[in-house]
């Protein structure tokens, strides 16, 4: 388990220095919008695929520390990264979330929402890029 | 004003989220609990004791509303579980017959989802359209802009009299005396205003008004219809079954009851009506006059207050109601939230319904503080205290 100080150091590094924010036009990338019904969170992920990978995602939009950050923590897993393995990331994650036992070495800095689950509040914003990318990947499969 | 009215004060937090609901007092509570230990009977069923007191405690909060609201008559005022449903019969039960392909409905940005979403529905299932009154440089709807919109095919106007994001207080009366000239009705949302300003439904002239038992001290689940007798009497019962029909031996004799009790088919929210009737009377004790102008000094104190503080930046330093919307300069209004509920301070963060304001104000989420006469210049400044250190915030935020 990280260090309480260091969970909270890499969320507020990705809140106020979000990575790949930035809205894609190219029609390329599957355009998701994902929000909550329980808080303000309203974030549009763009996704671009090549054949088995995940190559490419940005972000964008207006959110709160937990979910900005989770978002720009999300996409740095995730870049380059095969569907198969996203899969097997969303399923830790969610352990994770949950307060279950989960595989920290393959979560990487996303293991600072380790706690979240005592938050009640707070865990529709951790998940909430989660959901978006599971229906960028739904709909990706259905084009096939 | 009157804190050890209420228990929810010894829950020890600092409640500023009465726009949402307000919590309740004693008196509205034990009225409940008799209701449900004392005389519990069906209503309009009146063959023994209990029963004619559950009817008489029953109409009687009518009358209380009547007077409240300086109603012309007990029949105008229907019970509803709230705003919603009554906004929503309004527009299903009475203009769904009134209005026509291209007639024209005003509304605002600044309206509640329930004064939206209906007439949206409303316009689309016959061909009318939804016109929206621009708003002047501070958000606020003036007659002089709302005539700029009515045409000749304008049917009815339909606005807050204070709105739930900004507060702002619409003329209302000269508002129903220019549309009334012209042949247009006027419907009023009460939602934030009846609990905080004298409401004189006659003096207003409105025709019909819409409001919540539970922003105003009384339970949930209950609310009001006011109609004018005439348009009242028009709309078509959007339910039917017991307690309103008068007599049916079939189809085509089927007979309802006169107003008010038409519009409330099957056992009413009996606890909710009598509740709202406490919570009225409540009110009245204190003076609808001394709640308006007590939010309006301590608005005051809290505007004065948060303009000191830099990285604040106020939505609406002009406003008539305890509705005081800010920002705080590069935090997500909900991380604000979130910090405050640390230190048991509950204020609401978002767009508050009202979603299409957000085009209007350019600012699409806020935090949004509003006050009832419970509240104190002491609890506002714990707020202030909370809000003045913006690292502090952004160290206990998450
Ligand atoms: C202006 C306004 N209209 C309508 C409503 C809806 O009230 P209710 O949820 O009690 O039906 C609200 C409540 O938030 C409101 O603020």
């Amino acid at each position: 388990m990280l260090d309480a100080n260091l969970r909270k150091e890499i969320i507020m590094e990705h809140y106020l220095n979000p990575l790949n924010r930035q809205t894609i036009e190219d029609k390329n990338y599957i355009k998701v919008n994902t929000n909550s019904e329980t808080c303000i969170d309203n974030i549009d992920l763009y996704v671009l695929f090549d054949k088995d990978t995940i190559k490419d995602i940005y972000f964008n939009g207006e959110a709160c520390a937990i979910s900005t950050s989770a978002t720009s923590i999300m996409i740095k897993l995730l870049k380059g990264k095969t569907i198969k393995e996203a899969k097997e990331l969303i399923d830790e994650y969610y352990k994770m979330i949950k307060g279950e036992e989960h595989n920290e070495e393959l979560l990487e800095e996303a293991c600072c929402y380790e706690d979240i689950y005592k938050q009640e509040n707070r865990i529709g914003c951790a998940t909430i890029p989660w959901r978006g990318l599971m229906k960028a990947l739904d709909e990706y499969e259905n084009r096939k | 004003m009157n804190r050890e009215d209420f228990p929810m004060m010894k829950s020890g937090y600092i409640y500023l989220d009465n726009g949402a609901t307000t919590w309740k007092p004693q008196v509205v509570i034990d009225k409940i609990n008799d209701y449900y230990t004392k005389f519990t009977a069906n209503a309009h069923r009146g063959d023994y004791d209990i029963s004619l007191k559950v009817d008489n405690e029953y109409e009687n909060a009518r009358d209380i509303v009547k007077e409240f609201i300086n109603a012309k008559t007990r029949q105008e005022i229907v019970f509803t579980s709230g705003t919603t449903d009554s906004l929503n019969l309004i527009v299903e039960g009475f203009f769904k017959d009134n209005i026509e392909a291209l007639d024209e409905i005003i509304i605002a940005e600044s309206e509640h989802a329930s004064n939206v979403l209906p007439w949206f529905r409303l316009a689309k299932s016959c061909g009318a359209v939804v016109k929206f009154c621009p708003l002047d440089e501070n958000h606020y709807v003036t007659l002089s802009n709302l005539k700029k919109v009515i045409t000749p095919r304008t049917k009815v106007i339909s606005l807050a009299m204070i709105t739930n994001v900004i507060g702002d207080l619409r003329p209302i009366k000269e508002i129903c005396e220019y549309a009334h000239q012209h042949n247009i009705f006027v419907v009023v949302d009460g939602a934030q205003s009846v609990a905080h300003i004298k409401t004189d439904v006659q003096d207003l002239d409105c025709d019909f008004l819409a409001f919540s038992g539970h922003k105003m001290c009384g339970p949930t689940g209950i609310g009001v219809l006011y109609g004018k007798y005439e348009l009242l009497d028009d709309i078509e019962p959007k339910n039917l079954g017991g307690g309103m029909n008068e007599s049916f031996d079939n189809i085509d004799e089927v007979y309802l009851k006169p107003l008010p009790t038409r519009l409330e088919a099957g056992t009413p929210n009996i606890a909710g009506a009598i509740g709202l009737g406490a919570a009225i009377e409540y009110l009245q004790t204190i003076g609808m006059d001394k709640i308006t102008a007590y939010e309006q000094e301590l608005r005051r104190y809290l505007i004065r207050k948060l303009e000191e503080i830099p990285h604040i930046k106020i939505i609406n330093i002009e406003s008539d109601s305890g509705i005081v919307a800010f920002n705080v300069d590069g935090i997500f209004a909900q991380d604000v939230a979130v910090y405050l509920n640390k230190y048991k301070v509950c204020v609401r963060a978002g767009n508050h319904c009202a979603k299409i304001l957000k085009n209007e104000v350019g600012v699409k989420n806020s935090v949004r503080v509003s006050i009832y006469f419970y509240n104190t210049t002491q609890e506002l400044d714990k707020l202030v205290e909370l809000l003045k250190d913006k690292n502090k915030i952004l160290n206990e935020m998450l």
